[in-house]
């Protein structure tokens, strides 16, 4: 086992082709860079947690991905088939269930199954002809969840996706990804301020701080991961000490 | 034992349903009293029938009326016109509403004439359209249609425009684009807006209907109007007022069932 941490470039994960390629990435708002200059490699499969205080451009960064935003300068690599889940479910409320994961679909008996055995994944099959506004917060994100692995993206990305829901919720959630991520294996970009969330679920934790990466930390730990791994929490006591956050020496 | 510590049941602050019956006779009750004071007020001579007609002499010029088969031929040449007019405006109104609700390019081209022929009142149009069309029908229908466009275009627009900006982006994220987008979610989450739209319009072109039905007709609800001011019978007035009246009740009722059928989602559901 191996804990690694990397330079600010990224460039230790560089091995196979990138499934995301930033390259001096810039984003200015009013005068201000949110984002100066940002490098960085994501690799297919990779699980990357965005972390960082509010206001940094994390949610910038990952519009850019999704193509919401254009940059001011830089290059931008992202695969074809990329999906995006946001804090909010934002589904279609005169569509139902079904027919918000066939979202942009051709109707036909494929996409019908498809879309069945995604929501079927994620627990919801018998919710299919339901309206999104009878649906539980949860309920709901594990739809948004199931729209955007229907289209079987090489590059899933994820803001703040279970920042609304209840902690218990929140846990299930993790579990959920952690399946999907087995069978389906896109590369992921998650936002997240939970530090514990990104040292569970994440092959790597990037913090963005003025414009650049600050932090960029392999977390090279085999999965289900429990929190009380003394690695994890070394990570965890560094992490929030980069977020301003003093926490106390364990003493063993 | 304080007050403090006595434990009581929650008052139900949601919204009671209420039965379908109940609600029926709730609706009709306030017209139907305002009937029974009419004829109270008629019938004890307190309201003289030179102000008003009597309920009693209102159904006996519905009954002649009825007799020799006008009454059944003016319905129905309003009803067509009104038909014909409103369909034609809705349309109308609709496209240019949605043009310019959904795109940038189209706001610009569609909006700021738009908002100057909404400043017209159509009524000023009639002495331009008369003599372009005639008293004829083609003029009837297309004053009613030009009462239409204004306020059909002014709200759909606005329920365009209101729809939620993060589902629109969303359904982008998914490739949705140009009409696909517009046809999938936008004009599906602005149909309570549409339907806010169509009823503000109906109510509108009922104006235009008895303006073209004041000028140059031998048929409709309008012509009626016309004559009983020309023969001052007040019955025949009161007539006209209570056949508009039940014009406005039967719109009512048809978009009160297009929300039921068009909103299906709305029904039985909480605020979240
Ligand atoms: N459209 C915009 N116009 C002007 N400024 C913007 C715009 N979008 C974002 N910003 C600014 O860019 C900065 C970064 O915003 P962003 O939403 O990416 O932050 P964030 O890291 O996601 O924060 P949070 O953790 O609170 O969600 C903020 O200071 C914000 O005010
Ligand atoms: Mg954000």
């Amino acid at each position: 086992m191996t804990v690694t941490l990397a330079t600010a470039t990224g460039g230790s994960t560089t091995s196979p082709a990138p499934a995301v390629r930033i390259r001096g990435l810039r984003k200015v708002y009013d005068g201000k860079a949110v984002l100066d200059g940002i490098d960085l490699d994501v690799a297919p499969g990779q699980l990357v947690a965005l972390l960082g205080p509010s206001g940094t451009g994390k949610t910038t960064l990952l519009r850019l991905l999704a193509g919401f935003e254009r940059p001011d300068a830089g290059e931008l690599g992202v695969p074809l088939a990329r999906t995006t889940v946001y804090q909010e479910p934002r589904l279609v409320p005169a569509h139902r269930v079904l027919r918000n994961v066939m979202l942009g679909q051709r109707g036909t008996a494929a996409n019908r199954a498809a879309a069945l055995a995604s929501l079927a994944e994620v627990g919801l099959a018998d919710k299919a002809r339901s309206w999104p506004a009878t649906l539980s917060g949860g309920e709901a994100q594990r739809v948004a969840l199931a729209r955007a692995l229907v289209r079987e993206p090489r590059l899933l990305l994820l803001d703040e996706p279970f920042a609304a829901l209840d902690a218990l919720t929140r846990l299930k959630m993790h579990d959920l990804v952690e399946r999907l991520r087995r069978r389906h294996d896109p590369a992921i970009v998650m936002v997240t301020h939970d530090v514990d969330e990104a040292l569970r679920l994440a092959d790597r934790v990037v913090m963005l701080r003025d414009g650049h990466v600050s932090v960029d930390l392999l977390v090279d730990l085999p999965h289900p991961r429990a929190i009380t791994d003394p690695h994890l929490l070394a990570h965890r006591r560094r992490l929030l000490a980069e977020l301003g956050v003093d926490t106390p020496e364990a003493t063993p | 034992m304080t007050t403090a510590d006595v434990l009581v049941t929650p008052r139900f602050l949601g919204t009671r349903r209420r039965s379908r019956s109940w609600s029926l006779l709730t609706r009709a009750s306030v017209p139907v009293a305002l009937l029974v004071v009419w004829q109270a007020a008629s019938a004890t001579g307190l309201l003289d029938p030179q102000v008003l007609a009597s309920p009693g002499s209102v159904v006996g010029a519905l009954r002649e009326l009825a007799e020799s088969g006008q009454l059944a031929d003016f319905l129905a040449a309003s009803a067509t016109r009104a038909a014909i007019g409103v369909s034609l405006g809705v349309v109308a109104g609709l496209v240019l509403g949605v043009l310019a609700g959904a795109s940038a390019l189209g706001e610009e081209l569609i909006d700021p004439s738009m908002q100057m022929y909404r400043a017209v009142p159509f009524l000023a149009l009639v002495p331009l359209l008369l003599s372009w069309f005639g008293v004829g029908e083609t003029f009837k229908i297309v004053l009613i249609a030009v009462s239409a466009v204004a306020p059909m275009y002014a709200y759909t627009y606005l329920g365009v425009r209101g729809v939620d900006r993060k589902v629109v982006e969303a359904a982008r994220g998914f490739g949705l684009r140009g009409f696909r987008l517009v046809w999938e979610v936008i004009l599906p989450c602005a149909r309570p807006n549409l339907l806010m739209a169509l009823r503000i319009c109906l109510s509108v072109s009922l104006t235009g209907l008895i303006a073209a039905e004041q000028i140059g007709t031998t048929e409709g609800i309008g012509y009626l109007v016309s004559l009983s001011q020309q023969y001052f019978r007040s019955d025949y007035m009161v007539l006209c007022i209570l056949l508009y009246a039940l014009l406005g009740v039967l719109i009512d009722t048809a978009i009160r069932f297009l929300e039921h059928v068009a909103l299906p989602w709305r029904s039985g559901v909480a605020a979240r």
